[in-house]
């Protein structure tokens, strides 16, 4: 049984069809990296999964046990973060938010499971420090952290790597391929195509609908895998 | 200072006014977090606003002063945060058009049944005066239900300030709990303008939380510190509007002001200390 499938997946943006009829499947284990140009319904489909946003037509699933609202997001950065007053620990803790249901505070077993993922991520160091004066790796693996709290099974990354240097960006590739060797799906909407290849298992390229969905290392040879990746054959 | 202090708790329309006074700064600084954090500062500003039209309009049809605003202003907070959530329209200039609109409506509905008399500026600028026996009871039960509800809500609201579409993502209703704070703020605001005034509640709201953010590093941090700052402001304007005869409302901006400031020249002395 597939982690996530997606079949004939319709969603509106803003009363524009941005994904229609898309179907796939993701299995567990998977590193999926969605690309494509601007407009062509990434981050819409990413909020489709995500049930922010509800199918117009078709159906998204999960199996394995997955539930919707165990699923580790990390959503790009907004300006409200970036002068937050709220502690490295606070942040990451409030990942566990949905293990808690309508009970207001959290439980030891929730604490162990932030710290546990503060070491995992070892951001060990900085757990005292205010969020609003890290770096933008730190940042970014503090969130990291906190999406690992809200999941065993699946993290979806929205372009995780924007705005950070080429050192950190690399750092932060290869400590998502770490995670996924260690067991957890990873869905990643990313820009960086180039990386893309070289670090994910499987490619989906979104054109409004599904234009190529399989192995990495068979998308450069694809049509639209050569002339999104700038190779001999332009269009 | 203390003799000060004793005389003032000898008259019974200021231990009124200090019972209310306080609730109102403890719980306006708890929501003032949230909202000067997700940007919503303006939100305060206009409904003192609208409040100050209600509060007209209720004098003038000679109604119960909060049962009238309170349902109003709850009112005009949804619709400004429905506004605000709606990125193609511009939220504050939404917000300005709504405060003046009100403004006016009770301007000019006070001018033609009383008059612009005292009544008309203890709303604008407060009044210690304005306190009945069962004002104060119903602003303890609503400040109370403020305070209780923050703090039983409290991880939700950090999780929703810093982070909407993760919370959301999580399967917290962020769209209520933004209803619901502005709810608790449309009630706070409603009971303390009749202290602060409608012009000046809406520093109640912002100074703590700014001024908090001056100098603590974490979200809990900054709540305690805030409802501290809030609170002792609050105090020492009012024995200073006693000690000088000073209008109470104005007295606490300025004892916020000076606090702000003292946390500013704190925090900026510290940036500059290495590590």
């Amino acid at each position: 049984m597939a982690l996530i499938s997606c079949k004939g997946v319709s969603l509106r943006y803003e009363n524009r069809l941005a994904v229609e009829d898309a179907s796939f499947e993701i299995e567990a284990g998977d590193y999926v990296c969605i690309v494509g140009e601007n407009g062509s319904g990434k981050s819409t489909l990413l909020k489709g999964l995500l049930g922010l946003k509800s199918p117009d037509a078709g159906s998204i699933s999960y199996g394995d046990g997955l539930e919707q609202r165990m699923i580790g997001y990390l959503p790009q950065q907004t300006v409200v973060q970036k002068d937050f007053p709220a502690s490295v620990y606070e942040v990451v803790l409030s990942g566990c938010l949905n293990r808690r249901g309508m009970r207001p505070f959290y439980s030891p077993a929730e604490r162990q499971i932030a710290g546990r993922n503060i070491e995992r991520l070892s951001i060990g160091g900085l757990r005292k420090k205010s969020y609003r004066d890290l770096s933008g790796g730190q940042q970014q693996r503090v969130l990291l952290a906190r999406a690992l709290c809200a999941t065993e099974k699946l993290l979806l990354l929205d372009e995780p790597v924007t705005g950070l240097d080429p050192v950190v960006t690399a750092e932060l590739y290869a400590l998502i391929r770490q995670l996924n060797r260690e067991g957890v799906t990873v869905v990643m909407v990313s820009h960086d195509i180039v990386c893309a290849v070289h670090n994910a298992g499987k490619i989906l390229h979104m054109g409004t609908g599904v234009l190529f969905y399989g192995r990495a290392e068979d998308y450069p040879d694809s049509e639209v895998g050569r002339r999104f990746l700038g190779g001999d054959h332009h269009a | 200072m203390l003799e000060l202090v004793s005389q003032m708790f000898s008259y019974g329309f200021l231990n009124r006014a200090l019972l209310v006074g306080t609730l109102v700064a403890l719980c306006a600084a708890l929501l003032g977090v949230s909202l000067v954090l997700k940007r919503y500062s303006m939100i305060g500003d206009g409904l003192s606003h609208v409040g100050f039209g209600a509060l007209s309009v209720a004098m003038a049809m000679q109604l119960a002063p909060l049962a009238v605003a309170a349902p109003v202003v709850v009112l005009a907070a949804f619709l400004l945060l429905r506004i605000s959530e709606n990125s193609r329209i511009k939220g504050d200039a939404a917000i300005a058009l709504i405060a003046s609109s009100s403004l006016a409506i009770g301007v000019i509905v006070t001018s033609l049944t009383s008059g612009m008399n005292t009544d008309v500026y203890g709303y604008l600028f407060g009044s210690i005066l304005a306190m009945g026996a069962g004002d104060v009871a119903a602003s303890v039960v609503l400040s109370a239900a403020v305070l209780v509800l923050f703090v039983l809500f409290y991880n939700k609201i950090f999780a929703i300030t810093f982070d909407e579409a993760f919370a959301q993502a999580t399967g917290v209703n962020a769209r209520g709990y933004n209803l619901l704070i502005a709810l608790l703020t449309a009630v706070t605001i409603v009971v303390g303008m009749r202290i602060m005034g409608a012009m000046l509640i809406s520093s109640l709201i912002i100074f703590p939380a700014l001024t908090a953010m001056r100098v603590c590093r974490s979200f809990k941090g900054v709540v305690i510190t805030s409802a501290l700052v809030s609170v002792v402001c609050f105090f020492c304007g009012m024995v200073a509007s006693f000690a000088f005869s000073t209008p109470a409302g104005a007295s606490i901006v300025v004892a916020n002001l000076s606090a702000f400031l003292l946390f500013a020249l704190v925090g900026a002395l510290r940036g500059k200390l290495p590590g």
